[in-house]
């Protein structure tokens, strides 16, 4: 949704030398989705919506973004259920990393969104920070991106116009940057509902607890008769947006869900990465932990599977 | 400029203020009512010095709207105390040796009571875990920890105790 970080202000350029003071906007707080969907299409290009705000928010107090007008969602109902119908978990745009974590029907059959949920951020940022808000976002190294990718989730996001709902792997366009539409509100997160013989693991490797992931791998894995029937593995922090390894999945699918087969679709997704070097290590390492969070998320995965037959 | 009229409950306490939306709630605390024992530290939602409950959920006040906030029940550490009375936390914080600087401590004592609400008897493991999100430069974490654990078991020993011994001890 953003244009990706453009431009980090540099002392002096904002009044007073405060980086830290949010530029002026308008804020508007409406009482219905449809209230905000008419804002969004006669304000488009200039409102930004407001969830959680824990992604947002320290943007524009860096003023990496400056939009003229926040459209805040706290007071829509409806939008942060988490419903099993017979395809599909649905999950509402305004859940909350926590209640995602803690929800009885994720507690019981999806472990995986468990994990992931239960580590990002922090305690704070999941009591606030919402899956909509996270993922219409789009940080390169966010977590729920990998998870959506691997099993393949799609996205629902309505304007006045109507709905539509994409594909996550034409979704994560670059950096900070998805197939949003300015004038759309992400609604919903629909995941294909977990058959028998599924298996799903998200491995998460971070400098410390909070960090954001040096690189993370999602894995998802179908067995019937001891052979992989389908695999999705899901890439995150090591690319301009997170990625599906469709190497990978390829390397896997047919085959017997054996070490060596594992470590081959490991070094597939490190073969497809494209990491930069930075605070959290050089190109190489990158790319060898990549190799290993796969193979890491795809034994638990399978693990999984065996244990849900 | 426009400003917005903004109703919140402070430590029980309704306050109104007028604000620009781009006030953040940390600010409206310090600045507007001059609660300043709620500190703001990295200000980028990293170290959690300025924890405060906002309906019930521990949440960073740097990284929220004083609109945002608006008709919400806000609680900082300076609604903690009962009168002269220390919380369970503070006390252990006092007793426990649960600070040096004290920068981080209302954050911390905030992000604990939180965390004592959602799980009354945490594991020192899950102590840890809850308070992730704030950051200590001076103690290590280890007598926040045990801060943490003696408040536990005195306000669990509180809450399961007959009424009226609770009632002549205090």
């Amino acid at each position: 949704m953003e244009s990706g970080p453009p431009h980090r202000p540099r002392r002096g350029e904002e009044e007073d030398g405060r980086a830290m003071i949010p530029g002026q906007f308008e804020y508007v707080r409406p009482a219905s989705l449809d209230d905000v969907l008419a804002i969004l299409r006669d304000r488009e290009g200039e409102a930004k919506v407001l969830s959680g705000g824990y992604s947002l928010l320290p943007l524009i107090k860096l003023r990496l973004a400056q939009p003229g007008l926040l459209v805040d969602l706290r007071d829509i109902g409806g939008l942060d259920g988490i419903v099993e119908t017979d395809d599909h978990l649905r999950i509402g745009g305004r859940a909350t990393h926590r209640q995602i974590h803690e929800h009885p029907i994720t507690r019981q059959r999806y472990p995986m969104l468990v994990e992931l949920a239960g580590g990002i951020g922090d305690p704070q940022v999941r009591n606030w920070g919402t899956i909509g808000g996270s993922v219409a976002h789009a940080d390169p190294a966010s977590d729920w991106p990998a998870a959506l990718l691997a099993i393949g989730g799609e996205i629902v996001c309505r304007s006045a116009g109507g709905e539509r709902t994409l594909d996550a792997r034409s979704f994560f366009v670059d950096s900070f940057t998805t197939a949003i539409e300015p004038t759309e509100v992400l609604v919903e997160i629909r995941l294909p509902r977990r058959p028998r013989g599924v298996g799903a693991a998200y491995t998460k490797l971070e400098r410390r607890v909070g960090d954001f992931a040096t690189t993370g791998v999602a894995a998802f894995i179908s067995l019937a008769d001891g052979r992989i029937g389908r695999s999705g593995i899901g890439v995150t922090g090591v690319a301009e947006a997170p990625f599906a390894a469709t190497e990978a999945e390829s390397v896997l699918v047919g085959g017997a869900p054996t070490e060596e087969a594992f470590r081959r679709a490991g070094e597939a997704a490190a073969a497809q990465s494209r990491p930069a070097a930075d605070i959290r290590g050089p190109v190489e390492y990158k790319r060898a932990m990549v190799a290993e969070m796969t193979v890491r998320s795809l034994r638990k995965a399978v693990e999984r599977a065996l244990a849900y037959a | 400029m426009t400003t917005t009229h903004i109703t919140v409950t402070v430590n029980g306490e309704a306050r109104e203020a007028d604000v620009e939306p781009r006030l953040l709630l940390v600010h409206l605390l310090r600045d507007v009512f001059g609660l300043t024992g709620t500190h703001i530290g990295c200000d980028t939602s990293n170290c959690g010095a300025c924890t405060i409950h906002v309906n019930g959920e521990s949440a960073k006040s740097c990284t929220m709207l004083a609109v945002q906030a608006d008709g919400a029940e806000l609680k900082t550490i300076e609604g903690m105390a009962d009168g002269a009375t220390l919380h369970p936390l503070q006390q252990a914080f006092w007793d426990q040796h649960g600070l040096q600087c004290g920068f981080c401590t209302p954050g911390m004592i905030m992000q604990a009571a939180w965390l004592l609400g959602q799980n009354p008897a945490p594991s020192d493991q899950e102590v840890r875990e809850g308070i992730s999100g704030n950051l200590c430069r001076c103690t290590g974490y280890v007598n926040i920890v045990k801060a943490i654990q003696q408040a536990a078991g005195q306000l669990s020993a509180a809450e399961s105790a007959p009424v009226v011994a609770a009632e002549t001890t205090s």
